[in-house]
Formats: C-alpha cells, structure tokens, sequence
C-alpha cells in the first residue's frame, strides 16, 4: 500500500495499521534525508500549508513548520492571540479566509475537542490534527510508537506504561490507540484522580503503583502534570505527586532491568522525571524530538498526494 | 502480449565488460569517482558494474552509492498510483568528485533529471556522467544523453523495455514488449 486511507489525518483512531506502516516507512526515508548536508526535497514547492494554532505552543508548532519547510512547502502561521478571533470570528470563517488564499493544507490545534473533525466537514483542505483539547494529538503518538519501534526494533508485543495525567492528556488516548493497533499492551498509571473513569473500556490496564507498573513494563512513556487544565485540585502537592509518581534514577537502578524512558515534553524537571533520568542514556527524549520532523514529513507528504491539483 | 528478448544473459555479460573497461579508460583507479545507481532498477546494474570493476579489473576502494530520486521527482500528484520510496545509501560527500550515475533504462531523461537535483544534497561534484544499459533514443522529454551505453534502442512508445536480473528475476535479460 502506497497511499493513506484516510484524506485527513484527525485522530489515530481513523487510522488502519497498514497507515501507520505506511507512516513510517515513508519516515524512515524522510529521517535519512534530513541526516543529508541539504536536508530539503523539493517535493512539496506547489502546496501551501496554514499551521493555525488556536492554542499556545512551542515543539509542535517548530517541528510541522520544519517539516513543511523541509519538503520545500510554503507556510503560513496563525497564533490566535494576535487574530481576529479575538474580535468574536467564527472558526469556520477564520479558516476559510485563510483558504481564500490558496492554502491545501491545515495544520490545526485548538481547545476544542473534535475541532479537527468539525473543520473537514465544512472546509475544503486537508486537515491535520496537532492537537485538540484533552482528545487527540495523533502525530505525537506517531513520533512516540516509530520511537519505540527504532529502540526497540519492534511495537508488537511490547509492554508500555503511560504515567501521570491521564485525565486532561491529548498524548495519552492517541498513544494507547496507537500501541494497541500495532499489538502492544497498554497500561496506566497515576492518581486515581487522573485516571479517566472508564478508561478500562479501551481495553487498558490501570496501575496505581508505580513500582509494580515499572516492573512490568518494556517502556514508560512519562507524561507531564497539566496545570493549566487542572481546575480543581487533583492531588495534595507536587511534592506528594513526585514521591508517588515521579520518576528517578534510584528506581530505575532498582529494577533489575532497564526500561526505556519517553516524555513528550515540555519536561518539568524534578516532578515528573528528575534530570539525570531526562537526560540518562535510558532516555530517548531528544530522539523523540528528531523523529518528529521525519513522521510530521512524512505525513503531511502522503497527505499532500491527495491534494486535487 | 508479444515480447522480444533484446538481450540474453551472455549479451549482458560482454556489455558490461565493455562498460567496466570504458570506465576505466577514463576514470583510471577511481580514486576520485564515485558511482551512484539510481534507485530501484539502476541499483542492481551499479552493483554488477562494481563487483566486476573491483573483482575482475582490481579496482580498490571504489566507492558506490544507492540514490532514490522519489522526492525529487517532477509528477508527484500527477501519477495514478503514488510512488513509493526507496532507501538511499550514500555515506559520502561528492563535493569535487567525479559521479558516474547509473541507471538501466534512459526513456524520457526525467528520472535523471530528478537525480541531478537530488545529488546536490550531497554536494558540489566536479563532473556528472551517464552510465545506462538501455538508450531509447527519440524518446526523451530533455536534452539528456547518455556517456556510457550498453545498447542503443529504437522502440517506439507503445513499447517497454523490461530489464531483468538474476537476483531477482533468476535471468539476465532485456526484453522488449508491447505495453
């Protein structure tokens, strides 16, 4: 197969196994050329893309703009802050003003759960989802399982722990969608109070202890506490989240085996992950970050191929 | 569906002596050339040239390396099919050095014009050449000529020119077939 079953790429959950395959073969390809002096394809130099970011942030935002440079697209940025959104626009017509202006491809993260799926049935561009709200984060869980599969040489039969917040994580449910359609086991771990209530019903395992889920598992991909989600209090301290569930190298050496470390980032070091795990060579993080731009390049590349000329 | 053999294995194998000893005249101990196969189909013609330039006429320290040109191809979204990559393997600079690019097949030269493009993502090289197997002549979309040719076809448009190798067809041979 050659060629994407879907024409947007929304949520993991659209996605058939033979997608991702296709995902990361073609990514295997994007990662050796931007190892080249030249890291540029001229691939994409008649396709426009919009990265429209509704809501803050910083390594999405730089890894699709690098992609999208790097497959020689022209982009366009949008930050909600400085736009007429504030003025009271509607997404719809925000979007379709930019698409007045040519635009075949939009990178889109918002606040808004399903904001994605909302906007392919109204728009006519090819949409990719960065992010929306506590739903999916699709490319992310890509880079995490090609990570995996790079370290480890397979996702199939691996057995991956999700710590921390499950509850307000976009990575979380795109990852264990991801994992699971490649044949991994899946279990969380954290505070019960951010642990989604039926989360049992995607066919994952909950591990409040920490120790026991480490011992378990092939890979613990870590994530970081959202703050700036949390409305209510969701446990006592960050001193007491860290004891419980922060991760640190004494834990790690306990073990009796070693386990590979992954944390979408930003990191906040000391809480969820102390630095000399962050940066120990247990740690693929920074690979993390790399294998972004060759996924986001790869995808937005097999999108692009539907784009009607 | 009709086909010719326009080449059998022994046409294969004196051609591609002639081919390795016309390298040679010109490039002497390829300590400043480099062979590039263009990928998938040129790749096994560019390993054949330098198993034999390295076992037969003892050339050491040849250098060769696999291109794939997908992403530098100039009808991306104009095909029906999409293409599927192929790896490169290039673990070298050809900044001022001499490349042979090699591919089996020269029909319209648009493939090695996308290899052109793709090679300067490995530098600046001094002198490009054009090793093919096959030349269909009057067939070409760009004023693209081969240095270095095997044979020399006139098939008309409705014709293939289809290689096979042993490695992954059990024969050498060069076949032409109405498409």
């Amino acid at each position: 197969m050659s060629e994407l079953s879907v024409e947007h790429l929304l949520g993991i959950k659209y996605l058939k196994s033979t997608d991702i395959d296709l995902i990361f073969r073609t990514a295997d390809h994007f990662k050796e050329v931007i190892n080249r002096p030249i890291k540029k394809v001229p691939s994409l130099r008649d396709i426009t893309i919009a990265n429209l970011f509704f809501e803050n942030s910083t390594r999405t935002k730089l890894s699709f703009e690098l992609a999208e440079k790097r497959l020689s697209a022209d982009v366009i940025n949008f930050s909600a802050g400085q736009s007429s959104v504030k003025k009271g626009e509607t997404l719809i017509d925000t979007v379709n003003n930019i698409l007045a202006m040519k635009v075949d491809i939009v990178v889109m993260r918002h606040a808004s759960v399903g904001a994605g799926v909302f906007l392919s049935r109204h728009v006519d561009a090819k949409i990719i989802n960065a992010g929306d709200g506590t739903h999916e984060h699709p490319t992310q869980a890509l880079l995490d399982s090609y990570s995996i599969r790079e370290k480890l040489g397979n996702v199939k039969g691996k057995k991956i722990v999700i710590v921390g917040d499950i509850l307000h994580s976009r990575v979380a449910l795109s990852n264990i969608f991801a994992l699971q359609l490649q044949g991994a086991e899946v279990k969380v771990c954290g505070p019960t109070t951010l642990i989604p209530k039926y989360i049992s019903s995607l066919g994952v395992q909950v591990e409040t202890n920490l120790k026991k889920a480490l011992e378990w598992c092939d890979v613990a991909n870590v994530l970081r506490v959202q703050n700036e989600r949390m409305d209510i209090k969701y446990f006592p301290s960050t001193r007491e989240y860290t004891q419980l569930f922060g991760i640190n190298q004494e834990i790690l050496d306990n073990l009796g085996k070693k386990i590979v470390i992954m944390h979408p980032g930003p990191i906040n070091r000391g809480v969820e992950i102390t630095s000399d795990v962050a940066d120990s060579d247990q740690s693929i993080i920074l690979n993390q970050v790399e294998n972004g731009v060759a996924v986001r390049m790869a995808v937005i590349y097999l999108l692009a191929q539907q784009v009607k000329r | 569906m009709s086909k010719k053999t326009l080449l059998n294995s022994k046409d294969i194998e004196i051609i591609l002596h002639r081919l390795a000893c016309q390298l040679i005249e010109n490039h002497n101990d390829f300590s400043n050339t480099v062979l590039i196969g263009l990928q998938p189909r040129g790749s096994f013609l560019a390993k054949r040239l330098a198993d034999l330039l390295k076992t037969t006429y003892q050339v050491e320290g040849l250098q060769l390396g696999l291109l794939d040109i997908t992403f530098y191809r100039d009808d991306f979204r104009r095909r029906d099919a999409p293409l599927a990559a192929t790896a490169t393997e290039m673990d070298f600079i050809i900044e001022g050095k001499n490349v042979v690019i090699i591919d089996d097949v020269l029909y319209s030269g648009r493939s090695v014009r996308a290899a052109l493009t793709a090679m300067q993502a490995y530098g600046r090289p001094d002198n490009i050449e054009l090793l093919v197997l096959i030349d269909r002549r009057f067939s070409r979309h760009l004023p693209i000529q081969p240095n270095y040719r095997g044979r020399q076809v006139d098939a008309i448009n409705k014709e293939k020119v289809l290689v096979t190798w042993a490695e992954t067809h059990k024969k050498d041979a060069v076949y032409i077939e109405l498409k």
